[in-house]
Formats: C-alpha cells, structure tokens, sequence
C-alpha cells in the first residue's frame, strides 16, 4: 500500500506539472488581445478620453 | 491516517505547481523599458499619422502593419515624409511584437502577437479609416 500511495503521488505530481507546461506553451490569446488593446488605447490616446486634435497633415516636416 | 497525509502533501505539491506559472494565464507582460520606449515612439507619431489614415493615404494591412493606399491625396513635396512615417512606424510594431514574445519567454510567440495585434488594430479603426480584410481594402 506504501509503494501504490508513493506511486499515484509521483503520478499525480507529474501529471499536474505536464499540465502546467502545456499551458504554458499554448499561445494566451485572451491576454494577448488585451495587452493589444492596452497599447492600441495607448498609441492612438484613448485613455484620457480625449483624441488630441493635431495639425491637419500640412506641416509634415515637424519632426 | 496514511491516506490524509497522502492527499496533504498532494495539496501542497500541487499549490506549489500552480503558483509559478502565473504570467501565462492572465496578463502579457508589456512593461518592459524596450516596449515602453516603442509605445511613446508610436504614441508621438500618431500625431502625424493620424491624418494620413483620415484621408485614405495609408491603411491598415492585415499582417499587423501600415502601408501606402493611396498616394494620390498626399502633396508631392510630403510624400518622402510619408514614406518615412510609414518605414519607422512598420519598424517600430516590428519591435513591438518581437519584444513582447520575448518578454514573456517565448520568443516563437512573435508571429501569433503579429496576428492579434492585426487583427485588434484593423477592429479598433475609427470610422473613415482603411483597412485590409480578407477580400480586399475596406473603409469603415
């Protein structure tokens, strides 16, 4: 009985950790489109809920 | 007795398993100096880029880029300006995504970030902006 118990704990053990690596391999969608939305808020100045109104494309060479 | 000290040490094995994979499950880590300093560089020139996607002179492609639509609504004497907009921001949402995949250690993720980052920025166009679906450019 000591032998069985010692051996479903490694199985369970190896089991839960496989499990955990495969996880970890599998591309997190969900999180990336959120961090996508994080920068995109970002980038294009959406979080202070307002777009900053710039100069129409005229004056090209501000840079 | 056996068995209950059996299934706490399972329980403790089992917590300690699944407390250090966490950063796969629920945020990408995108904090990092090197994608910080690639999101205020895009955040300056959406400035000047915001303009170009108003007229129609540059779209959004559906591998995660920009490119030139339609050059003929920009002036002569701007369009190496565009050029170069469009040249640094591709360069800049190159990094992006390659910095992320690698900040998160899994740099074979780059690809896959490509795709949701397309696929969120052609989603999130403001109307009158162009964009590149699967059967050709559309304006929303």
């Amino acid at each position: 009985m000591d032998a069985f118990q010692r051996f479903s704990l490694v199985l369970a053990v190896t089991a839960v950790l496989a499990g955990c690596v495969t996880i970890n391999i599998y591309f997190p969608a969900a999180a990336a489109e959120k961090a996508a939305d994080r920068i995109i808020d970002e980038v294009w100045q959406l979080r202070e809920g307002a777009t900053v109104h710039t100069p129409p494309a005229a004056n090209g060479g501000a840079q | 007795m056996k068995f209950r000290s059996f299934v706490r040490a399972l329980c403790l094995a089992t917590a300690c398993v699944a407390a250090a994979p966490v950063p796969a499950q629920g945020n990408l880590e995108i904090n990092t100096p090197a994608i910080a300093a690639v999101r205020q560089s895009m955040q300056a020139r959406h400035v000047e880029l915001e303009p170009l996607y108003a007229s129609g002179a540059v779209g959004f492609a559906r591998d995660g880029g920009v490119v030139l639509r339609d050059a003929s609504g920009v002036p002569l004497a701007q369009r190496a300006r565009v050029n170069t907009l469009i040249a640094a921001e591709n360069a800049d949402r190159n990094a992006l995504y390659r910095e992320i995949a690698r900040a998160n250690g899994h740099p074979e993720w780059e690809t896959d970030i490509r795709a949701t980052f397309a696929q969120r920025w052609i989603e999130r166009a403001k109307p009158g902006w162009w964009v590149e679906g699967q059967s050709g450019w559309t304006r929303k």
